[in-house]
């Protein structure tokens, strides 16, 4: 648990003189952002070079960082296990299930400590063990809080069994920290009261176990009282220990390590039928007694003492504060929140405890570079603000490769995110074209659904051609397929390139109505319209007449269409005189070309066939 | 299938290998590498999967496979090949192809080999060589072939500093994946669903062949050859399709299957029972498809067995005339004679697996939620 009374470290920023610039900073979810500001510290103002950069502060985590991952990999499968519950098992089922859940948990975070207590040990650098030994206790304490709450809150063992399990709580605890201690007094107890509490059978009624237990005390009442011990002062003492007396017991204070171990012990032995509505009670006196007055309670020791006192918040709260990551209480409360425990304890944005918690640490998840993934499950279930959540942050996962974006993307659109789909399609696709990768752009355009970037890959395309005269990536624009359809543009690009091919494969009657048809049915767009009609020339000067007199008249229409838009321009330069000339140029040979192919036409029509 | 083998390892693990055993060997594979993304520190591991019965007492240690040896890795590792007994082969985000090789005295791995400029892309726009990454690997020894998003094929030769070959601009869009068909012959698919073939014999940049999906250019993001056939050739898209192809035969798929609801991360026939073909996907799950015809009991159309079958629907182009000579089982036609059971082989679902390979009756696959899963029991 974070100690508050050491002093806090200092850690230098490179490059920032703080003796005389002042410096700015924000919290992130993981990390800080640091940078120096343009206010000077002393008055008169040095002219001080500045630090250009922005610095990012985390706490050195390295350590023990690759176990605290297994963690949260194991505990997002159960969490995601868990909401996937069904709501039908109500009743005795669903409570076996949500213990079997807790286990679970616990299980993981025994697999860790397991872990870290053995590289804690196994180190050479003492400084490194250190840090292991502090997570590793940290972790400690989080199996111990946890368990507590499975007994008295998820378990909800009644007087009778509540013992037991406290029993089994202390021992699993209490065995791991100091074995020596507990052997001596641990192994008293289980003899005794096995033999005790016929175990198996558990048939017996709380009534029934209470009158055996009376039972048994006045006998050993009695066998102190007619001092048959006498001889023996320790088998006086242990005698003493086992009517509960508490000065006999606290004189053991050094075998119990702690104030728990001590008030189970002595409700063992005075209190065993104990409900769990006087748990509290006994707890603060143990908690008194044993500290003496000596000491201040811990963080460690109010948690306990909340759960004891079934004050569910108050925990939650204590935990929220004594440790340093979210992961422990959204979890927990998580559960909780199944066992319908928590009534909704509305936060001052609205949403409930659970809900903010599950988001602190989601948030928390996705700061980090690679956890993002599992940080879209727990956004999922949070039915408030978990998808607007996930929406802000998912946009801002940065892509390297396009093996990450595509996931990234799977994730949006599992979800019907619409907007961020489009988003991300679109960097990808500029970050295509800039790399002169159109077949990329296109294929990310046609994942958006976005006919807009089509449209600018085709214009792309196009411009190419127009400069070479030919086109590249014919792989891709022969094989468009029924992304045609997704814009005009690429619907007319597919459609010129077949003209091409159909010319190439010497079928110039249906190239040439292929031509006219991209002409009238307005899909070529009104910049193309010269290019279209030079490519027509070759066709309408071709010996057979291929053009018949209708689409002559047509192509007509476009080029007297073409050639009324022109401009009137200001003062000619020399360069725009130039182009002029060969525009005209090439409209005064259609004109020619089409008029005489009007010519032949007219007469291939009008002549009888054969004649 | 039983006794599936989990293990948390701490990095999203992007590929799993098999080392190949010696040919003419008659032991099991027993070690396998593996590459991660996504870290800031990426690191190709060679692990270890010792004898049964070494289950811990304790919940944690479940896999029995342990780590050898590690080494960092510059970028996410995007592909990972075994090039010999010794030496592995990965393809970086940042463009870069390295050669490790291991030294199995000391365990320890290290790099003999790095090819670092072949991937970059060029353009109005992109600042001198902004490098692009090398999406996939295939090796034959002594050459090496990749592909990238940059739409290059390299190939290289180990032991030679430069590239033997480049063909530039061999696609508009990304090249997810290649393989060898024949020595001087690989295929590759890229992201707006065409198969194309090279031949290096032939001097020029054009593919030899060129085959797509009708309908929908959905991308295709993985492919393998069948071990005894070379024609035939299995893809998964992005939507999860599984596509079978015979190259000899026309420019469309044979069949095509719909499997994963996302997309297919990878597919492998099994090496030495082609009958069995394996698949993992985007959606969390790693399917085993049973094609062999041998077991009579098989109903035709209904799907049983396994813990989690499941029903698929069955869609098959009209190819007319597949030469019936050496019938392969993926390349039958006829529906009612065909018997494809799936299998699901995880246990629960997790996030995404990202790579998956067989070998002999070992079957190891990676995941996003940081797991390795490991079986040796794969046709029990």
């Amino acid at each position: 648990m974070e100690e508050l009374d050491s002093e806090p470290t200092v850690t230098l920023i490179p490059g920032v003189n703080s003796q005389k610039k002042q410096m700015c900073f924000d919290w992130g979810p993981g990390e800080m952002l640091v940078c120096e500001t343009s206010f000077n510290k002393k008055e008169k103002s040095d002219m001080v070079p500045g630090c250009p950069f922005i610095h990012i502060i985390r706490k050195n985590e390295d350590v023990y960082s690759q176990i605290l991952r297994k963690l949260f990999n194991e505990s997002h499968g159960i969490f995601v296990g868990l909401q996937r519950l069904e709501e039908e098992l109500t009743g005795k089922s669903r409570k076996t299930q949500l213990v079997r859940v807790s286990k679970n948990y616990r299980s993981v975070i025994r697999a860790c400590l397991e872990e870290m207590h053995q590289l804690a040990i196994a180190g050479k650098d003492p400084a490194i063990g250190r840090q292991f030994s502090i997570q590793v206790s940290s972790l400690s304490a989080m199996e111990l809080i946890w368990n507590l709450c499975e007994i008295l809150f998820i378990e909800v063992a009644p007087a009778g069994p509540l013992l037991l399990h406290l029993l089994d709580w202390v021992q699993l605890h209490v065995c791991e920290v100091d074995s020596l201690s507990a052997d001596v007094l641990g192994s008293e107890n289980p003899s005794k009261h096995e033999r005790f509490w016929n175990l198996p059978g558990n048939t017996q009624t709380l009534t029934e176990l209470e009158l055996k237990w009376q039972h048994w005390h006045e006998e050993c009442e009695r066998h102190l009282q007619d001092g048959t011990f006498a001889s023996s002062p320790h088998l006086e003492s242990l005698c003493k220990v086992m009517l509960g007396d508490e000065a006999a017991l606290l004189e053991q204070k050094g075998l119990l390590s702690t104030w728990y171990h001590f008030l189970v012990t002595r409700l063992l032995y005075s209190h065993p039928t104990v409900k769990p509505t006087d748990l509290h009670f006994y707890a603060q006196s143990s908690l008194d007694l044993f500290l003496g007055g000596e000491s201040s309670p811990e963080p460690l020791d109010n948690i306990l003492m909340a759960a004891f006192e079934f004050d569910i918040h108050q925990v939650i709260k204590e935990c929220s504060i004594a440790l340093s990551n979210w992961w422990f209480v959204a979890h927990l409360t998580d559960l909780l929140d199944h066992c319908k425990l928590l009534q909704s304890h509305n936060l001052y944005f609205g949403s409930n405890m659970r809900e903010f918690l599950l988001l602190e640490y989601a948030s928390g998840l996705f700061a980090h570079h690679s956890l993002w993934q599992l940080g879209v499950d727990y956004f999922d279930h949070c039915p408030e603000l978990g998808r607007v959540s996930l929406e802000l942050h998912i946009e801002r996962i940065p892509l390297s490769t396009e093996q990450k974006a595509l996931k990234v993307l799977r994730v949006c659109e599992q979800r019907q995110m619409t907007e961020q789909v489009r988003s991300i399609c679109k960097i990808l696709a500029m970050k295509a074209v800039r790399n002169n990768r159109l077949g990329s752009a296109l294929s990310w355009s046609i994942r958006a659904k976005d006919a807009a970037f089509a449209t600018l890959v085709s214009d792309r395309f196009l411009r190419d051609y127009c400069e070479r005269g030919c086109f590249s990536d014919l792989d891709l624009i022969d094989n468009l397929g029924p992304a045609m359809m997704l814009s005009d543009r690429l619907t007319f690009l597919g459609k010129y390139r077949e003209f091409h091919r159909l010319y190439g494969e010497k079928r110039f009657v249906d190239a040439a109505s292929l031509l006219l048809s991209l002409m009238t049915s307005q899909i070529a767009p009104r910049s193309f319209w010269m290019t279209l009609l030079t490519d027509a020339l070759p066709l309408l000067e071709q010996k057979q007449v291929i053009f018949s007199a209708e689409q002559t008249y047509e192509l007509m229409r476009c080029l007297e269409d073409l050639t009324s838009e022109r401009p009137v321009r200001g003062e000619p330069d020399a360069q725009q005189l130039q182009d002029d000339d060969v525009e005209t140029t090439k409209v005064e040979m259609l004109r020619l070309a089409l008029a005489r192919n009007l010519a032949r036409s007219i007469i291939k029509e009008g002549s009888l066939e054969g004649s | 299938m039983e006794e599936i083998y989990a293990k948390f390892v701490s990095q999203k693990i992007s590929k799993t290998r098999w080392r190949p055993v010696p040919p003419g060997s008659l032991q099991t594979t027993e070690t396998f590498a593996t590459g991660s993304w996504d870290n800031e520190e990426n690191y190709v591991s060679l692990w270890s999967i010792g004898d049964f019965g070494n289950l811990d007492s304790d919940g944690g240690f479940e896999g029995d496979h342990q780590l050898l040896c590690d080494i960092r890795h510059h970028g996410d590792v995007m592909d990972l090949q075994f090039f010999d007994q010794e030496r592995i082969v990965a393809a970086s985000s940042t463009g870069c192809v390295t050669v490790f090789l291991h030294h199995p005295n000391n365990q320890t791995l290290s790099v003999t080999q790095q090819w670092t400029a072949a991937r970059h892309h060029t353009g109005p726009g992109s600042p001198s060589c902004s490098s692009a990454p090398c999406t996939g690997i295939a090796c034959s020894n002594p050459e090496i072939v990749t592909v990238g998003e940059d739409g290059r094929i390299n190939l290289f030769r180990a032991d030679h500093k430069e590239a033997i070959r480049t063909i530039d601009n061999a696609d508009s869009s990304t090249l997810h994946a290649v393989t060898f068909l024949r020595t001087p012959e690989i295929l590759t698919v890229n992201s707006i669903g065409q198969l194309k073939i090279w031949d290096f014999r032939q001097q020029g940049n054009e593919p030899s062949q060129i085959l797509s999906l009708t309908g929908d250019r959905v991308p295709l993001h993985c492919v393998d050859r069948h071990p005894n056939q070379q024609h035939v050739v299995a893809t998964g898209g992005q939507d999860g399709m599984l596509s079978i192809w015979d190259v000899r035969q026309g420019t469309m798929p044979v069949s095509l299957l719909k499997a994963h609801e996302a997309e297919m991360w990878e597919v492998h026939f099994h090496p030495s029972n082609p009958d069995h073909l394996f698949t993992c996907s985007e959606d969390g799950s790693l399917w085993h498809w049973d094609a062999s015809t041998d077991v009579p009991e098989k109903s035709s159309l209904f799907y049983q067995g396994g813990r989690n079958s499941t029903f698929l629907s069955h869609s098959i182009s009209n190819q007319a005339n597949v030469h019936q000579s050496l019938i392969s089982s993926w390349l039958i036609t006829d529906p009612t004679k065909d018997r494809i059971e799936i299998t699901s082989l995880l246990p629960n679902r997790t996030l995404s697996v990202n790579s998956l390979d067989v070998l002999g009756p070992c079957l190891v696959c990676g995941t996003d939620a940081e797991a390795i899963y490991v079986t040796r029991q794969l046709f029990s």
